[in-house]
Parts: C-alpha cells; structure tokens; sequence
C-alpha cells in the first residue's frame, strides 16, 4: 500500500532550484534512502515533505490525500515527522520538555516517553539537563526520540549521522533498527553510502535536483550508485559543472 | 531612615513599572518584536476599565476583570492582522507598524475621550487611601503593596506557565526556534497570537495600576512605554524574572533621585538605565556579561545553561 506519494515537486530558494520535477513513492512500512551528493536537494525534498518548505509546484499526498498546503504542524498530527539536519532541539528547554513538547494530544500509538527512553536509555539520566547541555550523539537521540512521539506514519530522518563520531553512529543506527522493526516507515537521507545500502530496503539517488537512479537496496551495484551519486558517464556530460 | 524610606517607596514602584514591563518582556522573548505601542495599549486598557466603570459604577477592579477577555481577544487580532505581516518583512517593519499602531490609539483615545486627564483612583476604593505608619519616618501604602503582591503573583504565574505547563513548553519551543517547532507539530502563529494576547492584557494591568495611583489622558502610553522599556533593559532583554527586577531596580533609582533632589526622579532612572547599557553592551568586559537569555533561562533555581 502506498503511503507517501511525491508527484513531480519543484523546490526553490528564490531563482535556486533545489528539486527539479521530483517524482517517488514510499510503500507502507518501507525504509528507503535517499542518497546523493551535498546540493543534490535532498534535505530540501524532506523538508518539503515535511512541510517546512512549500513548493513552487507539484503535489505531495499522504495517504490518498493531497497535503501540499497543509502547514507543517498539522501534518505532524497527520503522521508526518521529521528530524530536522542539524538536530535543531530547543536548546533552552530541557531534555524531558523537548521530549514532551513533540507529544500530539489525541494521536494514539506505541511512542511515548517511557518507549522512547527505552530505545534510548542514554537520555534516562539526563532528562532535566538543558538540551543545549548535552553531546551530539545524546542531542541526536532527542531529536529521534521528540520525532518517534508524535507516533508518525512515515519518519524522515535528514543525516542523523553528521557530525557524530562512528562509535555513536553506530549506536543511533543500532536503535534505529529497533523503530524501522516496529513497522514505522522510514524515509532517510544519509551520506554514508554503505550505511544506506544496508539500512534501506530502497534506494534513490539524486543529482543536482534530480532522481537518476532508484532501485532495490539488494539488486544495486555499487558502482552505479556511485557513478550516480557524482553524475559520472551521464549521457549529458557537457552539463554545467558542479 | 529617609533613605530605608526611599528604598522601600522605590521598591513598591518597581512592582508597578514591572508589571507595565511584562508584557513588553514577553513580545520581545517570544517574537523578538519590540512593541513601541506598549504604553497606549496599557493607556487604552485604562480607558476601556475606565468606560465599564462609568458605565455599571462597578469598581476599577471588577471593571478590568470584564476588560481581560476583551484586551485577550484585542491581543490575538493584533498578532494575526499586524505584527505576524510585519514580521516576515525584517527587525525594522515591526518597529514601525507598532509605531504606527501607538499614533492610531493616541487619536483614536484623542477623537473619543478628549485630552480631558482622567483617573480610577476614586473608584478603586480604600485601597487608594489606605496606608501605615510604621516608623515616623518610614509608612507604606496599601496600593503601594497590593501593586508589589500582584506584580509577584503575575509574574509568578507566568513562570509557572512556562516551565510547568505544555502551553509553556510550546511557547518556549516557539521562541528559541518557530520552523523546528513547527516540525514537533506546534502551530507557532498561534503560539505567537496567544504570547500576544497575555502580552496585551497584562500591559491593561499596568494601565490599571497607572489609572488607580495617579491619573491618565489619551498621550499617556509613551512615558509609560520608556519606563517599562528602561525596565526590560536593566533585567536583561527576554529574562522574566529580569524583568521584575529591572523594574524594581528602576523604581528604587528613581525614589533615590528624587530623595537627592525632587527634579532628579526620572533622570537617575534614566541614569540607571545608560550605565547598564554600557556596562552590559558597550564593551567593556564587566560582571553583568551580555548573554542574550531566552524566556526559558529565567528560572533562578536550576541555573541558567552554560
């Protein structure tokens, strides 16, 4: 069944096209990668999806229903979230009240604190510190953790791995496999190309605003996704440099 | 024991000018928005308060309670029709549309009212008149206190608000970061419509207070505006509890001056005022540091996030 259906969306900053006629959908309880280089608009196609951004044209529908004007908030509540790159957390604000700030009242589900400090036991003793207080891979866990309690359908996960050290990848990575186990469809960017390879059950690739591969995660060569990712032997190859 | 007198006069002050300040510290540590039209939303309280009582002969008090929803509901139309449109457009456009707002009230209360000077004083009842003699030197008035206890408990609330309650949170989340609490499901417009609606009723609090102990006429709200804005400063820009303390700090400045000489009042506020400017923002590196403080590190308790 398909849950999210992205139709021909074009994102721009100002005369900047950041997605050029971008088209995918995301099957219930699928865990697809978006990859790609830095600039190939990635993180402005999750926060359009999001919500975050609106779109100069396209559609985005969730589950049957078209959601393109619908502000970010409300599609949160719809089963939408997204952790946003750079953590974003309300620094001012303590790790219980970023948590429990995220709860949407009246959205029934497995997540809440109790099921999120299970997944991530690191944020137990650190639940009245300041958020801005904590280290990065903790700030991470906050973020997964504020965006798993709002129950959403579908979980957009923008480069949950930038800037921690590989150890605590591997353990948000460790506790992600727990939320992408429960069923929670899962969209996520993510650089680290043999990471999304493992994670995802999908792949797509964008360059400069495009999708120029999807396929299966199983069935993928890894050559072609690189040659994808940095736009080597393109039929066009006199393009504009990067 | 004149100076114990000043210094307590000056602290019973400062619950007034800090209640007048609340708003204007709420408004700027949610939306970062500066409302020059401040004091005439305070005067423009009085006047509605002053209409109810001329009306049903109800007391000042009873008046501004029938006057809150209607300052609420004045507050969040404020927000949605003007502030949210001058926001988007740069620091500036907000400055100007609420410098423009404070010339509509003025006229507008001008048209309405004529320049007549009136006050609730005659009203409000013997709280007005009240006082004790504690000392021969030293006596407190019963407004003088009432002023202080409500300028704590509205402050107080407010605290509790934020830092007890979801609606809190929300606020706070909103102000440190409107696009990301949009992402956790917060509609930051009406987060930032309600800040302005609690800004605004309390700001007819301190038109209230103005009202009651000493008098008001249409071009009442900009002296009132300095005031509270002086007191925002010394407290340290966005701070609650700062707040408050910059107002008493502001009233205990001006009942020293006046105590030096009766024409000195204002202008040692105003001193005041310019010393913890340059202390704070001109450079030198002194104790009172320039950390910009959110809403949210106003708790006193726990300790700020360092």
């Amino acid at each position: 069944m398909t849950l999210l259906q992205v139709e021909q969306i074009d994102s721009r900053y100002g005369l900047l096209q950041a997605v050029r006629d971008v088209s995918f959908e995301v099957g219930q309880g699928e865990t697809v990668a978006l990859i790609g280089a830095n600039g190939a608009g990635k993180t402005t196609l999750l926060r359009t999806i999001a919500g975050a951004h609106r779109p100069h044209g396209g559609r985005i529908l969730f589950d049957g229903a078209d959601v393109t004007r619908v502000p970010a908030h409300r599609r949160v509540s719809l089963g939408i979230a997204l952790v946003p790159e750079g953590r974003r957390l309300f620094p001012g604000l303590t790790v219980e009240e970023n948590l429990r700030v995220a709860v949407v009242p009246g959205r029934r589900g497995r997540w809440n604190l109790q099921a999120v400090l299970e997944v991530f036991p690191l944020l137990q003793p650190r639940l009245r510190l300041l958020a801005a207080n904590l280290s990065g891979g903790e700030q991470q866990a906050v973020a997964i953790g504020r965006a798993l309690l709002s129950n959403p359908r579908v979980l957009l996960l923008d480069e949950v791995s930038l800037g921690l050290a590989p150890i605590v990848v591997e353990a948000v990575y460790a506790s992600l496999q727990n939320v992408i186990g429960e069923g929670t469809t899962v969209v996520l960017v993510e650089q680290d190309l043999t990471r999304a390879l493992k994670v995802a059950g999908r792949v797509i690739c964008m360059l400069e605003g495009r999708i120029v591969l999807e396929g299966e995660a199983r069935s993928l060569d890894r050559d072609r996704v690189v040659n994808a990712y940095f736009g080597l032997r393109r039929p066009a190859a006199g393009g504009a440099p990067a | 024991m004149t100076l114990v007198n000043a210094i307590v006069q000056g602290i019973f002050l400062g619950g007034y000018y800090a209640v007048l300040a609340c708003g204007l510290s709420i408004m700027f540590g949610v939306m970062r928005t500066i409302n020059l039209a401040h004091g005439d939303i305070a005067v423009l309280g009085a006047y509605l308060t002053f209409v109810i009582v001329d009306h049903t002969g109800a007391s000042a008090f009873v008046a501004f309670l029938a006057a809150v929803p209607v300052m609420l509901v004045l507050g969040y139309i404020l927000q949605l029709t003007i502030l949210e449109r001058s926001l988007k457009s740069g620091i500036l456009t907000p400055l100007l549309a609420t410098f423009g707002l404070s010339i509509v009230i003025q006229n507008l209360l001008l048209i309405t009212f004529s320049p007549d000077v009136r006050s609730l004083g005659g009203s409000a009842g013997a709280v007005t008149t009240a006082g004790w003699h504690l000392t021969s030197d030293l006596s407190v008035s019963a407004l003088g206190i009432l002023i202080l206890v409500v300028a704590f408990a509205v402050f107080g609330a407010l605290q509790f608000f934020l830092s007890r309650t979801r609606g809190g949170w929300m606020m706070r989340a909103t102000a440190e970061d409107a696009d990301a609490a949009e992402l956790v499901g917060i509609n930051s417009r009406a987060v930032h419509a309600r800040a302005t609606a609690i800004a605004v009723a309390v700001a007819a609090l301190g038109g209230l207070f103005l009202a009651i102990r000493s008098v008001f006429d249409p071009v009442s709200g900009p002296i009132q505006l300095i005031f509270a804005f002086e007191a925002v400063v010394i407290g340290g820009m966005g701070s609650l509890w700062g707040t408050l303390v910059g107002g008493i700090a502001l009233g205990v400045a001006q009942t020293i001056g006046a105590q030096i000489h009766p024409q000195y009042a204002v202008l040692s506020g105003h001193v005041l005022f310019l010393v913890v400017l340059i202390l704070r923002y001109g450079g030198a590196r002194l104790p009172l540091g320039s950390r910009r403080r959110s809403l949210g590190s106003a708790r006193l308790s726990r300790g700020s996030g360092r």
